[in-house]
């Protein structure tokens, strides 16, 4: 699988995704920057976690307008698959890859931890390792990842099977419409979510959840 | 031409005695803006006056030393061409005043201490203390304080992996915020701020200047009164953006090799950083005002001089590097400016609408800057054992000590920081030392920031001891070889002989217990007059540990992780329950001698918990410190979410066993079959150790003492600090 990290000038999980996704298939990912119109020949491009441009308007509303982003769109267009993590998934919901919005955290405070999600589909690209119903651990590190869509939005993402991951019961950590962690788009070959799978690829570092999701985009697109 | 009043003199914060050194080394009267550049460089925040002559005692030096104090931040080697850069700094005044931004910047300070060494920052610590919980302004600081080093430092995208948070009414008036980087570099690329040579180019580099933060040094040399909350626009702003930007584009730069010498503008802007650039060199700087990349409108030369605008560096390039270092910063859309030149004058000169507005020799601002060997007084030192009623049950007891404010989780703190950005941390809070892994290696950075406050008010010397101790051990207790530290000295008035004569005696405590650990100084900071009204705070001199181990995987944590594992305590127990938590906050008193720690036990002990690591199998360690053995087994059994059975030595006295805070100490578990190895191990090395008991399902019990559910425990731990914060408490 080839692979392609978008670095933002405030991205700050970049490296993070780039050495997870080099651990899991072995060939360094090509880093692509903002400013870039074009992508290289790739088959997953990941979005990573941060601050974009510094994200004092709303989190990702710049970054939707970056020359990049014009390039992302085209390769999801074509069936690409694309990864929005954190930033990369509200970078994703603005620029309307994924319906919905990312809200400040219900109780506003910034929340870094672990948290138990449950894998609501397997029928995907990114999540065909795990088991339906599986309980996984990923950390959040975020401010502003409150899901938020309209209720006609929330019944047909369900009804569609395209929420694939939710915080388990009594472990939302901001207040996320239906517990909504991570979702798909129409097609189910973008897929953003708030959790970091790509800090949870190393058990030295609290885990190895994460990996499934590796693996299952390794498995469909090498 | 501004008339140099007396009223203005004063205003400036100098002394009648120091204005008449300057008429002295000028040989004229000096312009405002050469007032306003002697006022900062001669604050006690930039000159060091009170204290240089006290530090120039601390040991600085070892074999893995590569650079000690003197540059924006200390350098150890850590094997294999990596270094190590790391700087504690505090921003307390600025935090009082505007805790978000204060702390904030703070923040972005010490980053640029230490990515202008050529490091990139790998993690964040923090060292905080706040006035009594009931102070009205406390919840509102913490609120802030924890919001801004987690607003700033989770942009960046360095995680904030550990810190203390202490309160006591000692700092209702004048909370602490020290804050802590730690970076990695190769040997062969550090970058320093000597401007050696004339004729090279100056360059501006990052955000523009706006006249924020004018005279923040110099605040942060005074003390506060009433009102101070007028100081406000002398806080500066805080941007982490372009400090990532600033970041990213520096390191791009010093992969290339057109760097001659690198400085941040920190506390007193432009002034500083050029007049130490020129200092170190051995040259001069002259400056063009009108190149200054700037924010607002009309600025004056004195503005500009005195600025303490964020994120922005100053940089002498080799000639022609130029355009190779606009493409750069070009790149990452930074304000990039040539805005003088070196010359061999030693002079700093300062040019603005044509006009010199400055002209100096570097050294007054330097070496000639005021140095005082102030008065001072050493107050004989607390003592005494203090009595308490013995009849006190123990384990609630315990559940009030993990419930009371020093004691309770820090969860609600910890989980507004990214910890695990960088996918390298392997310890994050809550364990005795963080532990960030050096990326791509087994190697592992150990860190941990210690004081206790208590301890200083009661004996300066010894309390100083026992933080640099306490840093050792705990650092130690995780399986690293504790290495350098950094201190962040925190202090009243030094005009004071009394709060002098802590300065000295902490400072001397600290050079012994560092020489007898060899474990060097290099690097720190000091904040004096850290006093409202008259009234000072506790001494506060907080250490900042970096240690090294060879195996990430081998390190030990707190938490229990077996059932029927055998417990160990390693160290020996009298009891001392003088300036104890017990005694806080079961007896409500504070008083007695502070504990005293025996440097050659320290490190023998230590040394011994280490080898333990080392040989692999041992991976259950917790240092003893604040609240005891008890205190520490509760803490064990709530990470590993078990419980223990514990039995007291025979003829020991409950209470003082269980909630003294002798020095030296740890608890050490593992499985039955390693007892013989370790216990022979012990003996062999004559290492005090007892036997207490074994690890146990679901609650914490000691025979003929009583018994505790952990969960009942956790329920107190946990609750304090959220109770606290939403004002239900």
């Amino acid at each position: 699988m080839k692979s392609a990290v978008i670095v933002f000038p405030a991205s700050n999980c970049d490296r993070d995704a780039a050495t997870a996704l080099e651990q899991m298939t072995g060939r360094p990912a090509h880093m692509v920057w903002h400013q870039d119109s074009d992508l290289p020949d790739v088959d997953l491009v990941v979005l990573p976690g941060g601050f974009s441009y510094g994200d004092y308007l709303r989190c990702g509303a710049m970054a939707s307008q970056s020359a990049v982003m014009r390039a992302v769109k085209a390769h999801a267009e074509r069936g690409g698959a694309v990864l929005g993590i954190c930033n990369g998934f509200q970078v994703l919901t603005e620029t309307h890859l994924l319906p919905g919005a990312l809200m400040r955290n219900a109780d506003l405070k910034f929340v870094c931890r672990s948290v138990a999600l449950e894998v609501d589909e397997t029928q995907s690209v990114f999540t065909r390792k795990y088991e339906k119903g599986q309980q996984v651990s990923f950390p959040v590190a975020h401010g502003e990842g409150n899901y938020y869509a309209d209720d006609d939005t929330l019944n047909r993402l369900e009804g569609e099977g395209r929420v694939v991951f939710r915080y388990a019961p009594g472990d939302n950590p901001n207040g996320s419409a239906r517990n909504i962690a991570g979702i798909l788009n129409e097609k189910r070959n973008v897929l953003g979510l708030m959790p970091h799978p790509e800090r949870v690829v190393d058990p030295l570092l609290g885990g190895t959840d994460g990996r499934a999701m590796f693996e299952s985009l390794i498995e469909t697109l090498t | 031409m501004t008339a140099i009043t007396p009223a203005l003199v004063k205003e400036h914060g100098l002394s009648d005695e120091e204005y008449a050194r300057i008429l002295q080394l000028m040989n004229r009267e000096p312009t405002i803006v050469e007032l306003g550049i002697f006022s900062v460089m001669w604050s006690e925040h930039c000159s060091y006056k009170s204290t240089r002559v006290h530090l120039a005692k601390l040991p600085t030096k070892a074999s893995w030393v590569i650079q000690g104090p003197g540059e924006n931040a200390g350098v150890i080697d850590i094997g294999d061409g990596d270094a190590c850069i790391f700087k504690m700094e505090s921003h307390n005044h600025p935090s009082f005043i505007e805790p978000y931004q204060g702390a904030a910047t703070g923040v972005g300070g010490i980053m640029r201490d230490v990515f202008t060494m050529g490091a990139r920052p790998v993690a964040m610590m923090n060292a905080l203390r706040f006035g009594e919980p009931s102070h009205p302004k406390t919840r509102h600081l913490v609120s802030g304080v924890v919001r801004g080093i987690g607003g700033y430092g989770n942009c960046m995208g360095v995680p904030t992996v550990g810190g203390e948070v202490n309160f006591h009414k000692s700092y209702n008036g004048n909370i602490l915020v020290n804050a802590m980087c730690v970076g990695l570099a190769r040997t062969d690329k550090i970058f320093k701020s000597a401007a050696e040579g004339a004729g090279n180019p100056v360059v501006y580099i990052g955000s523009k200047t706006g006249r924020d933060g004018i005279h923040g040094a110099t605040m942060a040399s005074a003390e506060f009164d009433d009102a101070s909350e007028e100081k406000r626009p002398t806080v500066q702003v805080g941007d982490p953006f372009t400090e990532k930007l600033l970041l990213e584009a520096c390191l791009e730069l010093m992969a290339t090799d057109a760097i001659i010498a690198i400085q941040d503008m920190g506390a007193a802007g432009l002034t500083s950083s050029s007049a130490e650039m020129g200092d170190k060199g051995g040259s001069g700087i002259e400056l063009d005002l009108d190149k200054v990349p700037q924010r607002e409108a009309n600025m004056s030369a004195y503005d500009m001089m005195l600025s303490e605008s964020q994120e922005r560096m100053l940089a002498v390039l080799k000639p022609g590097r130029e355009a190779q270092a606009e493409a750069i910063f070009k790149k990452w859309e930074l304000d990039f400016a040539v805005i003088g030149i070196t010359t061999d004058t030693k002079r700093l000169v300062v040019k603005h609408k044509g006009e010199v507005v400055a002209d100096m020799p570097i050294t007054a601002l330097s070496d000639e800057a005021p140095k005082y060997s102030r008065p001072y007084e050493i107050r004989p030192a607390a003592s005494g054992t203090p009595a308490f009623d013995a009849s006190k049950p123990v384990m609630s007891s315990l559940k009030t000590i993990l419930a009371a404010p020093d004691m309770a989780s820090r969860r609600w703190v910890w989980e507004q920081y990214d910890v695990s950005v960088m996918s390298d941390t392997v310890q994050a809070p809550g364990g005795d030392a963080a532990v960030v892994r050096v990326h791509g290696t087994k190697k592992g950075l150990a860190i941990s920031t210690d004081v206790t406050p208590r301890y200083c008010k009661a004996d300066p010397f010894e309390g100083a001891k026992q933080a640099v101790a306490e840093c050792w051990r705990n650092i130690t207790a995780v399986g690293a070889r504790p290495l350098a530290v950094t201190d962040n000295l925190n202090f009243g008035n030094p005009q004071k002989p009394e709060i002098m004569g802590e300065i000295v005696a902490g400072i001397d405590g600290i050079g012994e217990a560092c020489r007898a650990l060899d474990f060097p100084v290099i690097g720190g900071n000091c904040s004096l007059y850290n006093e409202t009204n008259g009234e000072g705070i506790f001494p506060t001199p907080a250490i900042g540990g970096v240690g090294l181990m060879k195996d990430v995987a081998k390190m030990a944590t707190v938490a229990f992780k077996r059932n029927v594992d055998v417990i160990m305590l390693v160290g020996e127990t009298k009891g001392h329950l003088g300036q104890s938590i017990y005694l806080r906050e079961i007896e409500g008193r504070e008083e007695g001698a502070a504990p005293r720690v025996h440097l050659p036990s320290e490190k023998r002990n230590g040394d011994f918990v280490r080898l333990l690591i080392e040989a692999g199998g041992i991976d259950t360690v917790h240092d003893l410190s604040d609240g005891g053995l008890l205190v520490a087994l509760a803490e064990m059994c709530l990470a590993g979410k078990m419980g223990a059975n514990i039995r007291l030595p025979d003829g020991t006295d409950p209470i003082p066993f269980l909630f003294g805070e002798d020095q030296a100490r740890y608890v050490v578990a593992f499985p039955n079959a390693l007892t013989v190895r370790v216990t022979e191990t012990a003996r062999n090395h004559g290492i005090p150790h007892v036997l207490i008991g074994c690890t146990a399902p679901d609650k914490l019990l000691v025979e003929g003492i009583g018994e505790i559910a952990v969960s009942e425990l956790r329920a107190a731990h946990e609750n304090w600090f959220p109770n606290f914060m939403s004002g239900e408490i």
